[in-house]
């Protein structure tokens, strides 16, 4: 059987279709349904029929108060308790973009003191003040746990967004990031060594860009992984000799892998 | 008891305040303040009966970011500073946070709030600053009088407190809805005071035909029977007002008009629309299959393959963009998207494309009254276009920003929307659709306000100092979005028949235009869902309100159509049912208050007849010798603002949201040079794809607009052909921005202005018949003039013409940047003395009048070919030569790609008459390309080429160098890819 995968919509969330996509294709092998948030919390019940629940990117609410905050507040008053049965079976949850702040915001990310729900970092005003679409290059911790990005080391995705900047909250919790492996993801220049805007497009904290739990079941990243599946997403396929395959699709494959032998 | 309490919202102490240094920057370099430092806050002010105790969690977790922000009730951040602004919105403008927060506060709370949250900014500055200073800050950066309200307190008198911030913008008046009658038995000259009080923009004859109209004796009688009187209601005379407006009519490109020429030759012209637009269409329409719906919906639409097809619109919101750019543009962009969706039965929306025109941002004159600095300008619409766009998830693919002096009056705000729509739904074609007598009238989106009141209208006269602020609002995309995602799925479950969307004319042209499907419809207002009470009958069926559609639901799909809408929380309302008496009818709370018959609504509005006379104008041709530095020459042009890069505009939009970019409007090595043209790819599992883009070229306009609009076509699709497209599948769509041509004493050179339109028109027949381009939709708006005491501004006759084109396999792509070393590069198209209007001269200070002249015979046997190579796969980079010239073009190629080139202009294809270095370098004639091409593929790309079209003039190599070699064999340009690419970025690396 594929693994069945939650693709949350609705609300302003607007990468649903691309990234009920990528986990759908025949190299990925899941299969994505796009569930609009209130129908969502009027069957909570529905959530237990899948192994993996993202957050695609977008502007949910429109970003107003700040971003991801109004969709991370209704999620918790709304959808506490599905959630938590969720996460306590150990099923797999995506963030991407807008997705990543809303996790941020609950708490559930990247909670490295072990504490959900309880705010620990934020992702804020990029240091430019802008809003910026450019691809990035990633560089993967090989240590890191998290089922996503096994066997992964670099990765090239494009950032689209105006609030990327990953501080935490103290100087304890970056530490118990870093040596816990929990920083997935960092921005590298093209040489692949640390390098200051617009390689490091917002001016994250270690160059953060994707983050996950101590377990490394719940993840997430501001690039989007859905927005490179095929080799003409690339900016420079018409010079470049390129797979097929995006960059992009490992992350999914694993995903779906990691569901198939596990949940 | 309604309590009112301010949150204030502050960046911590230690925090960065990005948005506070932003705006110190532009404070101290744009507007000479000698501001010190400035820290911001937001501000939410909450009016309800809730405690501030029951309030508190809401401060903690909702509202404060604890990580990097503080907050605290009713007192300002405890910085030191000498100035303190509040800016705050004026009532009734959308505050689309606010109301966000009161949706989120009600779900912490569990309860209603019974009140509502405002939000607002604080801004603290610090630094040796007087009143006046301040006051300059806020009127200049900080706010707009016609959406915003201000408090400047010096912060030695701030006291903490409710009091110290300025009360909540409570909208709306508690006064019954009236209803008055217009007397309209009174003088020719009083007639059109009452048309230029109300903002109606009637002539005389359209007055007289409404009088005439009312006096029939029939009629009075009918009108009796419904309880009216015999004089118009204000709501009937207002539906008539907006939809008989030149903005919903088109009524100058429907007129009659008597042509002059040159040579004395009188023509008469029965229809530009139809004689030249139109006409053009339904000849190429009988060669071509894959037309679906031109010109009479919302927007055009064709063929994409069996399945699918394709819509585009573009439209212009120029004089709401000039009095608050940020709301002007925002809603431009927003109310585009409706008209594809409002298309046929409604489409996905696939990609947005933005052409703007502005003054110069360094334009360091005196401002004439009214105006807005074209840099606040460029920065507002640019900001409001962006936040529209990526909030709507709609990537924006391409687009162009074109400077003119003469857009200091209006800039020209161009935004273009496609979408993608099934061919069938339900077995039916899915571009037709209808309404029937008995399907329910239904609103839906956003609720009716006093703002956009008069757009249509508005639009359709010069800007004034009598322009009300009414005609500007604030988009909300959040909202729409929502609507339109609850729509697809209404959509995909045949819940409605029909659908249009609420723009210009707001319900009066939305209900009236979807009723001639049924011929008649009756209304009933009170049922219409207010922003705020206080909304008299005709305002509520003209207000423009942002984010409304209206349908056609069959009764039997009411309920499911109802029931989805509260799942999705969209607001949907009926408002009525379409009827088939042959009347308008509108009823408030029962009584009748509108009672117009169809036919005189639509067909009343009596022909305009005008004048055109054209006369050629003489410019004095330049006459300067070839510079000897043509380096200095090339680095100056590339510095031009209408050469330079846009990267500043572009890297803000996101322009990859949905994966279907294919050519990103930036490409080379490091992303960053000029695309020619977007391509798409719609369906995630097909190669095939769309290629978006845009021609306009207003200076040649100076010289004869025939060659303006001409050229501009040629550029749209010689973009096309450069990234790997072809002729066959291309649609065009028309968008006229011109200074009002109808003569009058304001207006005195109207018959020159009108046959500049002329000339356009008679290129856009000859072009597009020539392209076999049918355009499919269009637009015009043709009172793009500033008139305030003797200042009249006027912008240059403009034609931006936008073309969506299918490309069977987008593998076949090319993008304009150098990709290796070793390979040719080659001049594609002869390069002809037509220095004319371009921007080599310009920057010599001189119009000539050589301007380029299309030939659209060799152009189209040279398309074919570069197609054919194309699709052989013999070109490895391909950029279209147009402002600046091939000069112009081949730097871009060279430095997008990181190579360089060693070119020689003797080899170039040229007529017998070029013999200067720079006419070659720098001449804008039409249809040309510089193309790179590997080594081993250079004699059968030559053999491809028409005859004299191709020369090869040289190499790409790994080097920096960029070296051109004269007609007379020596070295006229030496420079370096780095230093060519430094003086293209510079001007605008904001």
């Amino acid at each position: 059987m594929k693994p069945r995968v939650l693709v949350l919509s609705g609300c302003g969330i607007n990468c649903e279709r691309e990234t009920a996509h990528a986990f759908s294709l025949p190299a990925v092998g899941g299969e994505a349904v796009c569930v609009h948030l209130n129908d969502l919390i009027a069957q909570p019940d529905r959530l237990d029929g899948f192994h993996i629940m993202v957050i695609p990117g977008g502007f949910a609410f429109g970003d107003d108060i700040s971003a991801g905050i109004v969709l991370a507040t209704r999620l918790r008053y709304r959808l506490d308790r599905p959630l938590s049965r969720f996460l306590g079976d150990g099923k797999l949850l995506l963030g991407i973009c807008n997705g990543f702040q809303v996790l941020v915001r609950l708490g559930v990310l990247p909670a490295a003191k072990g504490q959900k729900w309880d705010q620990e970092a934020t992702l804020t005003t990029n240091d430019s003040g802008k809003f910026e679409d450019r691809w990035v290059y990633l560089q993967i911790d090989p240590a890191c746990p998290s089922p996503f990005v096994q066997g992964i080391d670099r990765l090239y995705l494009p950032v689209r967004h105006g609030e990327g900047k990953f501080l935490t909250r103290d100087d304890d919790v970056l530490r118990a990031l870093q040596a816990n492996h929990q920083i997935a993801a960092r921005y590298i220049g093209p040489d692949g060594d640390a390098a200051p805007y617009p390689w490091n497009p917002n001016g994250s904290v270690d160059d953060v860009a994707a983050v996950c739990d101590p377990s490394g079941r719940v993840f997430g990243l501001m690039p989007h992984p859905e927005a490179y599946t095929h080799r003409t997403h690339h900016p420079r396929w018409t010079r470049e000799s390129l797979p097929e395959e995006g960059q992009g699709v490992a992350i999914f494959r694993n995903a779906v892998h990691f569901a198939r032998t596990h949940l | 008891m309604q309590n009112v309490t301010i949150l204030v919202v502050s960046p911590r102490p230690q925090m960065r305040d990005v948005r506070g240094e932003t705006l110190l920057r532009s404070l101290r370099e744009d507007a000479h303040v000698a501001v010190e430092h400035v820290s911001t806050a937001a501000l939410y002010t909450i009016r309800s009966p809730r405690s501030v105790e029951e309030l508190e969690p809401a401060r903690r977790a909702l509202f404060t970011d604890a990580v990097v922000e503080e907050s605290r009730w009713d007192q300002r951040p405890s910085i030191p500073c000498r100035w303190i602004v509040q800016v705050a919105m004026l009532p009734g403008v959308t505050d689309n946070v606010g109301r966000t927060a009161s949706r989120a506060l009600e779900e912490m709370l569990a309860r209603p709030l019974e009140g509502e949250v405002y939000t607002s900014s604080l801004y603290l500055f610090d630094g040796d600053l007087q009143r006046d200073d301040v006051e300059l800050a806020v009127r200049d950066f900080l706010a707009n009088p016609l959406v915003q309200q201000w408090r400047i307190t010096a912060a030695a008198d701030w006291r903490d407190g409710p009091e110290a911030f300025l009360p909540p913008p409570i909208a709306g008046a508690d006064h019954p809805p009236r209803v008055a009658s217009v007397a309209l038995d009174i003088s020719d000259d009083a007639l059109l005071r009452l048309s230029q009080e109300g903002l109606l923009a009637l002539n005389l004859a359209e007055m007289k035909a409404i009088q005439a109209y009312f006096h029939d004796p029939q009629r009075c009688a009918r009108r009796q029977a419904y309880g009216l009187g015999p004089a118009p209601t204000d709501v009937e005379f207002e539906t008539l007002a907006q939809t008989w407006s030149e903005h919903c009519k088109h009524k100058i490109f429907q007129s009659t008009i008597d042509y002059q020429d040159e040579h004395g030759t009188s023509t008469t012209i029965r229809s530009l629309f139809k004689s030249y637009i139109v006409r053009a269409t339904e000849e190429i329409g009988r060669r071509v299959d894959w037309l679906r719906s031109v010109f009479h919906d919302n927007a055009g639409v064709i063929a994409f393959n069996e399945e699918w097809n394709l819509a585009m619109k573009v439209e212009t919101h120029n004089t709401p963009s000039a009095l608050d750019p940020y709301g002007g543009a925002i809603t431009g962009i927003l109310g585009v998207n409706r008209d594809p969706f409002g298309t046929g039965m409604g489409c996905r929306l696939l990609f947005n494309t933005d052409v703007l025109c502005f003054a110069p941002p360094d334009y360091s004159q005196p401002l004439p009254g009214r105006l807005l600095h074209p840099k606040r300008i460029f920065e507002g619409v640019h900001r409001g276009i962006k936040d529209g766009a990526n909030q709507s998830g709609i990537p924006d693919v391409n687009g162009a920003v074109v400077f003119d002096e003469r857009y200091s009056g209006k800039p020209l705000v161009f935004c273009g929307t496609g979408g993608l729509m099934p061919a069938r739904i339900g077995g039916e074609p899915a571009h037709l659709k209808t309404a029937r007598a008995g399907d329910y009238v239904v609103m839906v989106g956003g609720r009716i306000g006093k703002d956009g009141i008069h757009g249509a209208t508005f639009s359709s006269v010069e800007l004034d100092e009598a322009s009300p602020a009414s005609a500007v609002q604030i988009g909300d995309a959040i909202t729409q979005k929502n609507m339109f995602d609850m729509l697809l799925e209404a959509r995909d479950r045949q819940l409605y028949r029909c659908i249009t969307d609420n723009g210009a004319g707001g319900l009066s042209s939305s209900v009236g235009e979807m009723a001639q499907f049924s011929n008649g419809c009756e209304l009933d207002l009170e049922r219409a869902p207010l922003k705020y009470p206080g909304l008299d009958p005709w305002e509520i069926l003209v207000s423009e309100s942002q984010e409304r559609m209206t349908l056609a639901v069959p009764p039997e799909q009411l309920e499911a159509f109802l029931a989805l809408s509260t799942r999705r929380e969209v607001e949907a309302t009926v408002l009525g049912t379409f009827t088939d008496t042959g009347l308008f009818h509108v009823r408030y709370a029962g009584d009748t208050v509108a009672l117009l018959e169809m036919a005189f609504l639509h067909d009343g509005l009596p022909e305009m007849r005008l004048p055109a006379r054209w006369q050629p104008p003489r410019f004095n041709e330049p006459a300067f010798a070839c510079p000897a530095d043509l380096t200095a020459s090339l680095l100056q042009l590339l510095g031009r603002l209408n050469i330079c890069s846009k990267e500043w505009v572009i890297r803000q939009y996101d322009h990859e949201v949905q994966g279907t970019s294919v050519v990103k409007p930036l490409v080379g090595a490091q992303n960053d040079g000029p695309s020619d043209a977007a391509v798409l790819r719609p369906l995630p599992d097909s190669m095939e794809g769309v290629i978006v883009a845009n021609g306009i070229c207003p200076r040649y306009s100076d010289i004869d607009t025939y060659h303006m609009a001409a050229n501009a076509i040629d550029e749209a699709i010689r973009n096309v052909i450069a990234v790997g497209g072809r002729l066959g599948h291309i649609a065009g769509l028309d968008n006229f921005c011109w200074p009002d041509p109808v003569l009058s004493p304001g207006t005195p050179d109207g018959p020159y202005k009108l046959a500049q339109l002329v000339r356009a028109n008679q290129a856009l027949y000859d072009c597009c018949t020539a392209y076999g381009v049918p355009c499919i939709s269009g637009k015009d708006s043709m009172k793009n003039d500033y008139h305030v005491g003797d200042v009249k501004i006027s912008v240059p006759p403009t034609l931006l013409f936008s073309v969506i084109a299918r490309m069977p396999d987008v593998r076949r792509a090319v993008t304009m940047d150098a990709k290796q070393a070793g390979d040719l590069v080659f001049a594609v198209g002869e390069t002809r003395d037509e220095l004319g209007g371009s921007e080599y001269y310009a920057m010599h200070g001189a119009v000539g009048n050589r301007v380029p002249r299309v030939d659209t015979q060799r152009a189209r046997t040279l398309y074919d070919a570069l197609a054919d190579a194309t699709q052989r796969g013999l070109i490895n980079a391909c950029h279209d030569c147009s402002d600046g010239g091939f000069a112009v073009a081949a730097a871009e190629m060279a430095f997008a790609g990181g190579l360089g080139m060693h070119l020689d202009l003797r080899a170039m294809p040229r007529a017998a008459a070029v013999t200067r270095d720079d006419t070659l370098l720098f001449s804008e004639t039409a249809s040309r390309f510089a193309v790179t091409v590997p080594a081993a593929h250079g004699a059968a790309f030559r053999d491809m080429m028409p005859a004299g079209s191709c020369g090869e003039i040289g190499s790409v190599h790994g080097g920096p160098e960029f070296t051109i070699t004269g007609l007379g064999g020596e070295v006229v340009i030496a420079s370096r890819i780095d230093e060519l690419k430094a003086a293209w970025q510079r001007p605008l690396a904001w």
